[in-house]
Protein backbone atom coordinates (compact mmCIF):
# COMPACT_ATOMS: atom_id res chain seq x y z
CA UNK A 1 0.00 0.00 0.00
CA UNK A 2 1.60 3.19 -0.93
CA UNK A 3 1.72 5.59 2.19
CA UNK A 4 1.59 8.64 -0.65
CA UNK A 5 -1.57 11.40 -1.18
CA UNK A 6 -3.04 11.25 -4.05
CA UNK A 7 -2.42 14.78 -4.55
CA UNK A 8 1.30 13.96 -3.83
CA UNK A 9 1.23 11.40 -6.45
CA UNK A 10 -0.71 13.47 -9.23
CA UNK A 11 2.25 16.28 -8.58
CA UNK A 12 4.62 13.88 -8.62
CA UNK A 13 7.41 16.40 -7.30
CA UNK A 14 8.82 13.79 -4.87
CA UNK A 15 10.32 14.86 -1.19
CA UNK A 16 12.62 17.65 -2.70
CA UNK A 17 9.39 19.30 -4.33
CA UNK A 18 11.30 20.34 -7.16
CA UNK A 19 10.02 16.89 -8.70
CA UNK A 20 12.59 16.76 -12.33
CA UNK A 21 13.34 20.32 -12.69
CA UNK A 22 17.35 20.86 -11.63
CA UNK A 23 17.90 17.62 -13.91
CA UNK A 24 15.50 18.95 -16.75
CA UNK A 25 17.79 22.43 -16.69
CA UNK A 26 20.84 20.83 -16.61
CA UNK A 27 20.41 19.27 -19.81
CA UNK A 28 18.68 22.19 -21.57
CA UNK A 29 21.62 24.69 -20.78
CA UNK A 30 23.70 21.53 -21.39
CA UNK A 31 22.88 21.82 -24.62
CA UNK A 32 23.05 24.67 -25.31
CA UNK A 33 26.53 25.11 -24.31
CA UNK A 34 27.47 22.22 -26.31
CA UNK A 35 26.81 24.47 -29.18
CA UNK A 36 27.76 27.95 -27.46
CA UNK A 37 30.79 26.88 -26.17
CA UNK A 38 32.73 25.30 -29.05
CA UNK A 39 31.17 28.76 -31.33
CA UNK A 40 33.53 30.84 -28.39
CA UNK A 41 36.32 28.55 -28.94
CA UNK A 42 36.96 28.36 -32.83
CA UNK A 43 35.73 32.28 -32.73
CA UNK A 44 38.87 32.96 -30.68
CA UNK A 45 40.92 30.46 -32.77
CA UNK A 46 39.79 32.30 -36.10
CA UNK A 47 40.28 35.69 -34.28
CA UNK A 48 43.62 34.69 -33.62
CA UNK A 49 45.12 38.05 -32.41
CA UNK A 50 43.44 39.00 -29.09
CA UNK A 51 44.65 41.94 -28.98
CA UNK A 52 42.16 44.89 -27.54
CA UNK A 53 41.15 46.73 -30.98
CA UNK A 54 40.64 43.30 -32.78
CA UNK A 55 38.88 41.83 -29.52
CA UNK A 56 36.69 44.99 -29.03
CA UNK A 57 35.78 44.85 -32.55
CA UNK A 58 34.88 41.23 -32.52
CA UNK A 59 32.34 41.82 -29.26
CA UNK A 60 31.13 44.90 -30.84
CA UNK A 61 29.83 42.95 -33.65
CA UNK A 62 25.90 42.44 -32.46
CA UNK A 63 25.65 38.84 -33.38
CA UNK A 64 28.86 38.42 -31.21
CA UNK A 65 27.68 40.57 -28.67
CA UNK A 66 24.75 38.47 -28.29
CA UNK A 67 25.92 35.13 -28.59
CA UNK A 68 28.66 35.97 -26.00
CA UNK A 69 25.99 37.54 -23.50
CA UNK A 70 23.87 34.28 -23.96
CA UNK A 71 27.26 32.30 -23.55
CA UNK A 72 28.11 34.06 -20.40
CA UNK A 73 24.15 33.82 -18.97
CA UNK A 74 24.09 30.22 -19.82
CA UNK A 75 27.71 28.68 -18.50
CA UNK A 76 27.21 30.25 -15.05
CA UNK A 77 23.65 28.98 -14.59
CA UNK A 78 25.08 25.93 -15.67
CA UNK A 79 28.19 26.04 -13.32
CA UNK A 80 25.68 26.30 -10.79
CA UNK A 81 23.24 23.31 -11.19
CA UNK A 82 26.72 21.41 -11.63
CA UNK A 83 28.48 22.60 -8.33
CA UNK A 84 24.97 22.61 -6.60
CA UNK A 85 24.50 18.73 -7.10
CA UNK A 86 28.35 17.80 -6.34
CA UNK A 87 27.13 19.97 -3.10
CA UNK A 88 24.59 18.29 -2.31
CA UNK A 89 25.97 14.50 -2.66
CA UNK A 90 29.12 15.02 -0.86
CA UNK A 91 28.66 17.71 1.40
CA UNK A 92 26.45 16.14 4.55
CA UNK A 93 26.30 18.87 6.80
CA UNK A 94 23.31 20.95 5.71
CA UNK A 95 24.67 24.36 7.38
CA UNK A 96 27.84 24.47 5.69
CA UNK A 97 25.96 23.13 2.61
CA UNK A 98 23.67 25.94 2.37
CA UNK A 99 26.18 28.32 3.17
CA UNK A 100 28.45 27.25 0.33
CA UNK A 101 25.77 27.03 -1.82
CA UNK A 102 24.99 30.17 -0.90
CA UNK A 103 28.48 32.11 -1.03
CA UNK A 104 28.33 30.03 -4.67
CA UNK A 105 25.44 31.80 -5.77
CA UNK A 106 26.02 34.92 -5.03
CA UNK A 107 29.72 34.72 -6.97
CA UNK A 108 28.01 33.16 -9.83
CA UNK A 109 25.38 35.49 -10.12
CA UNK A 110 27.46 38.48 -9.65
CA UNK A 111 30.09 37.23 -12.13
CA UNK A 112 27.29 36.66 -15.01
CA UNK A 113 26.31 40.68 -14.62
CA UNK A 114 29.83 41.49 -14.57
CA UNK A 115 30.29 39.60 -18.02
CA UNK A 116 27.11 40.82 -19.85
CA UNK A 117 27.76 44.52 -18.59
CA UNK A 118 31.17 44.36 -19.66
CA UNK A 119 30.08 42.87 -23.10
CA UNK A 120 27.43 45.56 -23.19
CA UNK A 121 29.67 48.46 -22.46
CA UNK A 122 32.28 47.36 -25.31
CA UNK A 123 29.73 46.80 -27.86
CA UNK A 124 28.06 50.29 -27.02
CA UNK A 125 31.00 52.12 -26.89
CA UNK A 126 32.31 51.00 -30.03
CA UNK A 127 31.25 53.36 -32.80
CA UNK A 128 29.85 52.18 -35.79
CA UNK A 129 31.61 53.91 -37.84
CA UNK A 130 34.67 52.01 -37.09
CA UNK A 131 33.21 49.23 -38.21
CA UNK A 132 32.42 50.65 -41.46
CA UNK A 133 35.85 52.03 -41.57
CA UNK A 134 36.86 48.57 -41.37
CA UNK A 135 34.87 47.30 -44.23
CA UNK A 136 33.21 44.81 -41.42
CA UNK A 137 29.54 45.95 -42.32
CA UNK B 1 33.22 -19.32 18.08
CA UNK B 2 33.33 -18.45 14.77
CA UNK B 3 32.13 -14.72 13.90
CA UNK B 4 29.66 -15.24 10.39
CA UNK B 5 30.59 -13.60 7.63
CA UNK B 6 28.13 -10.44 7.47
CA UNK B 7 26.92 -9.20 4.02
CA UNK B 8 28.85 -6.08 3.07
CA UNK B 9 26.69 -2.55 1.47
CA UNK B 10 27.27 -2.41 -2.19
CA UNK B 11 30.29 0.60 -1.89
CA UNK B 12 32.31 -1.39 0.40
CA UNK B 13 32.99 -3.86 -2.56
CA UNK B 14 32.83 -1.73 -5.24
CA UNK B 15 35.50 -2.08 -7.20
CA UNK B 16 37.46 0.90 -9.16
CA UNK B 17 36.55 0.53 -13.16
CA UNK B 18 36.63 2.78 -16.04
CA UNK B 19 32.80 4.09 -15.65
CA UNK B 20 33.61 6.11 -12.46
CA UNK B 21 36.56 7.33 -13.05
CA UNK B 22 35.40 8.68 -15.72
CA UNK B 23 31.88 9.71 -14.60
CA UNK B 24 34.05 11.19 -11.26
CA UNK B 25 36.13 12.72 -14.20
CA UNK B 26 33.07 14.78 -15.60
CA UNK B 27 32.69 16.29 -12.36
CA UNK B 28 36.20 16.99 -11.60
CA UNK B 29 36.66 18.63 -15.05
CA UNK B 30 33.43 20.82 -14.52
CA UNK B 31 34.46 21.86 -10.74
CA UNK B 32 37.83 22.65 -12.46
CA UNK B 33 36.21 25.09 -15.06
CA UNK B 34 34.11 26.85 -12.76
CA UNK B 35 37.12 27.69 -10.83
CA UNK B 36 38.01 29.26 -14.40
CA UNK B 37 35.14 31.22 -14.88
CA UNK B 38 36.23 34.85 -12.92
CA UNK B 39 39.38 35.15 -15.20
CA UNK B 40 36.86 35.13 -18.19
CA UNK B 41 34.79 37.56 -16.33
CA UNK B 42 38.05 39.93 -15.23
CA UNK B 43 39.40 39.24 -19.28
CA UNK B 44 35.86 40.74 -20.31
CA UNK B 45 35.62 43.32 -17.57
CA UNK B 46 39.42 44.27 -18.39
CA UNK B 47 38.51 45.08 -22.05
CA UNK B 48 35.21 47.18 -21.35
CA UNK B 49 37.37 49.39 -18.92
CA UNK B 50 39.99 50.68 -20.87
CA UNK B 51 42.91 50.19 -23.51
CA UNK B 52 45.83 50.07 -20.68
CA UNK B 53 43.43 47.79 -18.42
CA UNK B 54 43.57 45.29 -20.94
CA UNK B 55 46.96 44.88 -21.69
CA UNK B 56 47.61 44.47 -17.62
CA UNK B 57 45.33 41.91 -18.25
CA UNK B 58 47.01 40.36 -20.70
CA UNK B 59 50.14 40.37 -19.40
CA UNK B 60 48.34 38.58 -16.17
CA UNK B 61 46.96 36.45 -18.27
CA UNK B 62 50.22 35.63 -20.23
CA UNK B 63 51.69 34.59 -17.02
CA UNK B 64 53.21 30.39 -17.43
CA UNK B 65 51.03 29.48 -14.17
CA UNK B 66 48.02 30.56 -16.39
CA UNK B 67 48.88 29.30 -19.72
CA UNK B 68 49.31 25.50 -18.25
CA UNK B 69 45.80 26.25 -15.99
CA UNK B 70 44.27 27.53 -19.93
CA UNK B 71 46.07 24.31 -20.88
CA UNK B 72 44.32 22.27 -18.33
CA UNK B 73 40.89 24.55 -18.66
CA UNK B 74 41.06 23.15 -22.45
CA UNK B 75 41.53 19.85 -21.63
CA UNK B 76 38.80 19.71 -19.07
CA UNK B 77 36.29 21.72 -21.85
CA UNK B 78 36.87 18.92 -24.41
CA UNK B 79 36.32 16.30 -21.97
CA UNK B 80 33.08 17.47 -20.36
CA UNK B 81 31.80 18.29 -23.52
CA UNK B 82 32.23 15.00 -25.05
CA UNK B 83 30.92 12.98 -21.80
CA UNK B 84 28.22 15.53 -21.65
CA UNK B 85 27.11 14.33 -24.89
CA UNK B 86 28.16 10.75 -23.36
CA UNK B 87 25.23 11.46 -21.18
CA UNK B 88 22.49 13.10 -22.84
CA UNK B 89 22.80 10.20 -24.99
CA UNK B 90 22.14 7.83 -22.13
CA UNK B 91 19.53 10.09 -21.60
CA UNK B 92 18.04 9.33 -24.43
CA UNK B 93 18.47 5.50 -23.73
CA UNK B 94 21.18 4.63 -26.46
CA UNK B 95 24.77 3.35 -25.58
CA UNK B 96 23.91 1.85 -22.61
CA UNK B 97 25.67 -2.05 -23.55
CA UNK B 98 28.43 -2.57 -21.92
CA UNK B 99 30.21 -3.29 -24.95
CA UNK B 100 29.02 0.42 -26.51
CA UNK B 101 29.19 2.26 -23.26
CA UNK B 102 33.20 1.55 -23.16
CA UNK B 103 33.73 2.44 -26.87
CA UNK B 104 32.70 5.62 -26.28
CA UNK B 105 33.98 5.99 -22.87
CA UNK B 106 37.41 5.40 -24.35
CA UNK B 107 36.35 7.48 -27.37
CA UNK B 108 35.66 10.86 -24.89
CA UNK B 109 38.79 10.05 -23.76
CA UNK B 110 41.09 9.80 -26.72
CA UNK B 111 39.27 12.43 -29.19
CA UNK B 112 39.47 14.81 -25.86
CA UNK B 113 43.44 14.72 -25.90
CA UNK B 114 43.62 14.71 -29.43
CA UNK B 115 41.52 17.99 -30.00
CA UNK B 116 43.19 19.73 -26.90
CA UNK B 117 46.96 19.04 -28.43
CA UNK B 118 45.37 20.51 -32.11
CA UNK B 119 43.88 23.22 -30.44
CA UNK B 120 46.77 24.27 -28.50
CA UNK B 121 48.90 24.06 -31.62
CA UNK B 122 46.44 26.14 -33.65
CA UNK B 123 46.34 28.48 -31.13
CA UNK B 124 50.29 28.56 -30.58
CA UNK B 125 51.30 28.54 -34.37
CA UNK B 126 48.68 31.78 -34.41
CA UNK B 127 50.77 33.56 -31.91
CA UNK B 128 53.64 32.77 -33.75
CA UNK B 129 53.01 34.44 -37.08
CA UNK B 130 51.26 36.78 -35.23
CA UNK B 131 54.43 37.93 -33.10
CA UNK B 132 56.72 37.62 -36.69
CA UNK B 133 54.25 40.10 -38.64
CA UNK B 134 51.70 37.52 -40.44
CA UNK B 135 52.38 35.06 -42.80
CA UNK B 136 53.63 36.71 -45.86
Amino acid sequence: MSMRSPMSKVLGLGAAKQGSHHWWVQRVTSVALALLAPWFLLSLIALGDVSYASLTLWIAQPIHSVLLSLFVVVVTYHSQLGVQVVMEDYVANKGVRMVTLLIVNFALLLLAVIGVFSILRVALSVSPAIHIQMGLE
Amino acid sequence: MTQRERPLSPFMHYRWQYTNTLSILNRLTGLFMVLGLPLLVYWLAAAATSPESYEAALGFLNAPVIKLLLFFWLLSFYYHLFSGIRHLCWDMGWGFEKSVAQKTGWLVFVSAIVLTVLTWMCMSLHIYVNANGGLV
